[in-house]
């Protein structure tokens, strides 16, 4: 199936998006008080927005303003208008509220469709769709997206790791969709019952919801024999389904028809230039039940709007997600993100990504340690050779990161396994 | 004339070592020698057991970072001097001993070291031509 809106001029692109900007301020301006009053303070009315530059007279959305509204107050329709809730993940605090429309549930539909379809599937594949169902978006988004495009879908949910790997067994899907942690750690689980999962019928997976690197998709292909790609979305804006990987994997396609990307700086908010990186921040601009203007994902990100050399789509693409603004961590003044880490780890021979930081403070100096766990293959009957590979894992994250930091070798499986997101930073200080 | 070795990755953290033993004993399994190297952070403990296959097994079911490698089970004379002269056998044929440790039970009078080296085959027939002689890992994990 081929949208052709994916592969539309930049001047046409540009025509469609400010045609539907316009007409999403004036709505919202009309029916979600936050936004009237916001502009209001700003002396921004819905005429003023004419172009695309225009954007910046516009407030921006944060997390903490959902927060506040919890949970109908962002809503632009009356609640009986809403099909669907979800609720995103919040570490702290409230949880965030998002409700569909049947016009939001239609939208979802199709960018989920063209999100796979946009992977390289078809409607003769079969989905083994392992991101969890529930207020999590995960599993219903692609679960909407494989009905919508006429695929076929296990809806298995996440968790139950050897019926899962019975499944993949008995039903032979091509299409594997989960976190990408949650892929590794079903190759290992599915070694451990002594099957190869190489030899199962999965070719393509669409993996997402957490920060990985190119190390760990080089880990995913080499376990599964499948091409693996990256999907973003967000719950906020209308889960997954926002951006795709082609087969190329260069770059995510952002579907900017409905969604419109800006990269800013995250402290200055002010636009940085393409290819450069900074905070996306995303308008939906035909989402019907929560429309918002402006969302602050946190997500650190560069676009490019250079036509894909693999796939021709003209869409806007963004770089896999090189960090999370509030995953930052800043270490005696430096900022790391773990992903650095990460691909230090994939670029030492054979270590897999099971990975923790640990930041502590004592008198006053913030620590690193680096936690590795020692698998089979990496494991050497002599200390010397483990004190090398301690030597050379501390040696080449410093290098990256400018920083001292200590390494350490647990035992396998010592760090917490994820069947959701891997939480990969324990700070402990105390500030 | 080799003998299998079971070294396992440990975390320097309390009760470890025990819980290792513990496995074992509760397979069935016999520790005949053991051994640990350890730094501030990690060790590695080195085992004879009375067999080898399965408790390599019961330990990686359990979790642990197992490797099983081959030693050499090595006749040294109870008394002054027997042990330096099998290190100078090596020495003079230009063999490094990565490690070594002492078997727990003796054969006849003689005690029984464990030794580890770089070229396990070769060593095994240097000490054969110097008519040293080592014990068979079927016959050592019986003892
Ligand atoms: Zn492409």
């Amino acid at each position: 199936m081929r949208w052709e809106q994916e592969y539309l001029q930049p001047e046409e692109l540009k025509a469609l998006q400010i045609r539907r900007l316009k007409e999403l301020v004036a709505r919202v301006y009309e029916r979600v008080p936050f936004y009237r009053r916001a502009m209001d303070e700003r002396g921004v009315r819905p005429e003023h927005v004419k172009s695309l530059e225009d954007l910046k007279l516009l407030p921006i959305t944060d997390k903490e303003i959902l927060r506040q509204h919890y949970p109908f107050g962002m809503l632009a329709v009356p609640t009986s208008d809403i099909l669907e809730i979800h609720v995103s993940s919040g570490t702290t605090g409230d949880p965030t509220v998002v409700a569909y429309t049947k016009h939001d549930i239609g939208l979802w539909s199709e960018v989920m469709a063209r999100t796979i379809a946009c992977a390289g599937g078809t409607k003769d594949d079969l989905i083994h769709n392992a991101y969890g169902y529930g207020l999590f978006t995960g599993g219903l988004g692609v679960h909407y997206g494989a009905i919508e495009l006429g695929a076929s879908v296990v809806p298995v949910s996440a968790g139950g790791t050897k019926r899962q790997i019975k499944l993949i067994q008995d039903f032979k899907p091509t299409i594997l969709t989960c976190t990408p942690t949650y892929a590794l750690y079903m190759a290992e689980e599915a070694r451990e019952m002594d099957i190869d999962p190489r030899k199962t019928s999965l070719r393509i997976g669409i993996f997402g919801a957490e920060p990985w690197s190119e190390g760990m998709r080089r880990e995913i292909e080499a376990a599964w024999d499948l091409l693996a790609t990256d999907i973003y979305g967000l719950s906020e804006i209308i889960g997954p389904g926002v951006a795709q990987e082609c087969p190329g994997q260069d770059g995510l396609h952002l579907w900017a028809d409905h969604f419109l990307p800006e990269v800013l700086d995250p402290d200055s908010l002010e636009p940085v230039g393409e290819g450069e990186d900074g905070m996306l921040v995303l308008t939906t601009l035909t989402k019907e039940g929560m429309p918002l203007l402006r969302y602050a994902t946190r997500d650190i990100v560069s676009i490019t709007y250079e036509p894909c050399p693999h796939c021709g789509r003209t869409m806007p693409r963004i770089s896999k997600i090189k960090g999370r603004t509030d995953d930052m961590l800043i270490i005696r003044g430096v900022n790391v993100f773990p992903s650095q880490i990460e691909s230090v780890l994939m670029g030492i021979d054979e270590v897999q990504p099971h990975y923790q930081l640990v930041v502590t403070r004592e008198k006053g100096l913030d620590e690193l340690e680096v936690w590795v766990e020692v698998e089979e293959r990496l494991f050497s009957d002599e200390v010397r050779a483990l004190e090398a590979l301690e030597e050379k894992i501390r040696s080449e994250i410093e290098g990256v990161l400018g920083l001292t930091v200590k390494v350490k070798l647990v035992e396998p499986k010592t760090i917490e396994r994820s069947i959701g997101k891997a939480k990969r930073v324990i700070d402990k200080r105390r500030i | 004339m080799t003998a299998k070795q079971l070294s396992i990755f440990l975390e320097n953290r309390s009760g470890r070592l025990h819980e290792v033993t513990d496995v074992l004993g509760r397979a069935g399994i016999n520790i005949r020698a053991l051994s640990l190297a350890d730094t501030s952070d990690f060790g590695i403990l080195r085992l004879i057991v009375d067999k080898p296959d399965e408790a390599y097994r019961i330990l990686r079911n359990s979790g642990f970072t197992v490797r099983e490698s081959d030693v050499l089970a090595v006749e040294v004379s109870d008394q002054p001097g027997g042990l330096a002269k099998v290190l100078e056998i090596f020495r003079n044929g230009g063999i490094n001993v990565e490690y070594m440790y002492a078997f727990v039970e003796k054969s006849g009078k003689n005690a029984i070291v464990i030794f580890r080296t770089e070229d396990i085959s070769r060593s095994s027939n240097l000490l054969s031509e110097h008519g040293v002689s080592q014990i068979e890992g079927e016959k050592l994990y019986k003892m």
